[in-house]
């Protein structure tokens, strides 16, 4: 009898047990993610903050000092000439990925022969690492032997086109580099929303006797707006990122020309072991990263939750 | 159907628009295929004739050489063995990564779309957001992390780095992708007796292998082209592939031999490059899915 009932009781344990695993296992399941987020994501961030916040050189200093590095950050030459160049740099590579993209999504969606192919091409370079393109970059744009030397030996003895080590246009260089490198992405992305919008539209258009470019400009452009903005995300996501090109490129040069935030932070951390102040950068960086993409992401949200209520 | 037609129609004629179109398109192409033109003859010159010569031109006497170079014996300061051992550094790198990384954003994906789990929503949120961060803001507090754990400067520091930066694209792409498989499907599975893993083993990953192959595509091309967390995390002995192209292009000292460098960068550029040419629409599809972001 007591046994019996010693039974009953285990039995009713392991069933717990077993209750209490199904429950925990998708607990189990995130708990790598919940990790990452909190101490790779999170827990990173704040760690970057506290460090910005101390007077951390070569080895991190656990005393508190305030805005001291921030206040150093801005005036500091090198990294006010990487902000200005960040900013010229993102307004051109973002237009001009845009509209060269817009462009080339249009073309290509008037029914033209050998899409698949033009498609290819538009896109390929995206494939490739910024280090790569930005070397043949380098590479075509030197002007001993580039594009320069080329044009000059086909008569023009002249011509000029040495931008790459020209203080004062050095940063184009980069953006004809990388909107080489990304405007196929915008095409893409484009002209799949090109493709989405219904055919009505352009029957209507066609009876009213609009013009097919006034139809891009004033009535499908405005119903791409998702595409674009995504586009731009992605676009501004690279902006800030920059990096690898300049490396490649230029290694910031001529001079401090073509240094960039993300360059400036990474010479901090390792060539020049300043880490509180190259901290202080990357929390700027974030600064303007959430600035920028928070209203964008908030209309997003707005708008699906519009859609979901529908 | 009848505006495709009527549409259809007025396109295809010759007319001066319709060669306007043709002329814009091929001039596009034309700057677009460049580059890739020039690091093709470039790579297959000899070096008197690139100092002499002019970029645009074929080659006049053709020579494999520099590819040879490349391959096994340029150098990088004192070290020449070319930028093989960057290949098969990054192959050690890009294949484990890609493979973790799917496999852990396909379990986030599925526990998130089927599991209420408490707080999940939340995490996933924040995770969204870490996608946006500027990678210089984290790197520091990482590399104290890792060198904590003695993962730094090591392999499966760099696979766990590239595990932690891929994880907000993996989780969404899977996210989204398990969203659109009827909840019916998996209450049929749980009533059968189904456990956690087993439904997400014998059910859910079977049925995932399209979103598979878009989320490969995008780890192998995305971690085979990363520079800067390699150049942190890799450690000397473990340098992929675009580092190694970037210290023999730019830190070589004396003559720069341009036709090796270009053999060096297309070398470098050759397994992405195949993936996108092989894959075609389902890279495009990798980068709309990324797209989404948030």
């Amino acid at each position: 009898m007591r046994a019996k009932l010693r039974l009953l009781r285990l039995l009713r344990l392991l069933r717990l047990l077993r209750l209490l695993r199904r429950k925990s296992m998708p607990y189990a399941a995130l708990l790598p993610m919940a990790l990452i987020v909190l101490v790779g994501y999170l827990g990173t961030v704040l760690w970057s903050l506290k460090v910005s916040m101390s007077s951390s050189r070569t080895f991190p200093a656990h005393d508190f000092v305030g805005l001291t590095q921030y206040a150093r950050l801005f005036g500091n030459e090198r990294w006010l000439q990487s902000l200005e160049n960040l900013a010229l740099y993102g307004v051109l590579f973002i237009v001009a990925c845009l509209v060269i993209g817009f462009l080339l999504a249009v073309f290509i969606d008037q029914k033209v022969a050998g899409e698949g192919v033009l498609r290819t091409v538009f896109l390929y370079p995206y494939a490739m690492s910024f280090v790569a393109t930005g070397l043949v970059w380098q590479w075509l744009l030197n002007p001993g032997n580039g594009i320069q030397q080329a044009v000059r030996l086909w008569g023009y003895a002249d011509f000029e086109f040495d931008w790459i080590v020209d203080q004062d246009k050095v940063m184009y260089t980069i953006v004809i580099a990388t909107v080489w490198q990304a405007s196929g992405l915008v095409m893409a992305i484009l002209l799949a929303g090109l493709r989405g919008i219904d055919e009505e539209i352009w029957k209507a258009a066609r009876i009213d006797g609009i013009p097919t470019w006034r139809v891009y400009l004033s009535i499908v452009l405005p119903m791409l707006g998702p595409s674009v903005g995504t586009a731009f995300v992605l676009l501004f996501t690279a902006v800030v990122k920059l990096f690898d090109s300049v490396v490649a490129m230029t290694q910031g040069g001529p001079g401090i020309a073509s240094e960039v935030p993300a360059k400036f932070i990474m010479d901090h951390l390792f060539g020049r072991a300043n880490i509180a102040l190259a901290s202080a950068g990357s929390i700027m960086l974030l600064l303007t990263v959430t600035i920028l993409v928070a209203p964008f992401m908030y209309a997003r949200s707005r708008a699906a939750h519009r859609k979901a209520s529908q | 159907m009848n505006a495709t037609v009527t549409r259809a129609r007025r396109n295809t004629r010759l007319d001066p628009a319709r060669i306007g179109i043709y002329a814009f398109l091929v001039s596009a192409a034309a700057f677009f295929l460049l580059p890739l033109y020039i690091m093709l003859v470039t790579s297959v010159k000899p070096m008197d004739e690139i100092r002499l010569g002019n970029i645009f031109a074929l080659p006049l006497s053709f020579t494999m050489e520099p590819w040879q170079t490349a391959w096994s014996s340029a150098c990088t300061g004192v070290d020449c063995e070319g930028i093989r051992g960057g290949f098969w550094n990054s192959l050690a790198i890009v294949a484990p990564s890609t493979v973790l990384s799917i496999l852990i954003g396909a379990l986030n994906g599925y526990a998130l779309s089927f599991w209420r789990a408490r707080g999940a929503g939340l995490l996933f949120g924040i995770l969204m957001m870490g996608a946006f961060i500027p990678v210089q803001v984290m790197i520091y507090p990482l590399v104290q992390i890792l060198a904590a754990l003695h993962l730094f400067s090591s392999l499966p520091g760099i696979i766990l780095i590239h595990v932690i930066f891929g994880m907000p694209v993996m989780t969404l792409l899977f996210r989204n992708y398990y969203a659109s498989i009827p909840e019916e499907l998996f209450k049929a599975a749980r009533i059968d007796g189904g456990g956690f893993f087993r439904i997400f083993l014998q059910l859910m990953l079977p049925m995932s292998t399209p979103i598979i192959i878009v989320a490969a595509i995008m780890q192998v091309t995305g971690i085979w082209n990363d520079y800067i967390l390699g150049l942190v995390f890799a450690g000397r002995e473990n340098l992929p592939m675009t580092v190694q192209l970037n210290n023999v292009i730019n830190t070589t000292t004396g003559v720069r031999l341009y036709n090796v460098n270009m053999a060096a960068t297309i070398l470098t550029s050759l397994v992405p490059l195949s993936i996108y040419l092989v894959s075609g629409r389902w890279f495009v599809r990798g980068i709309a899915a990324g797209a989404v972001k948030g």
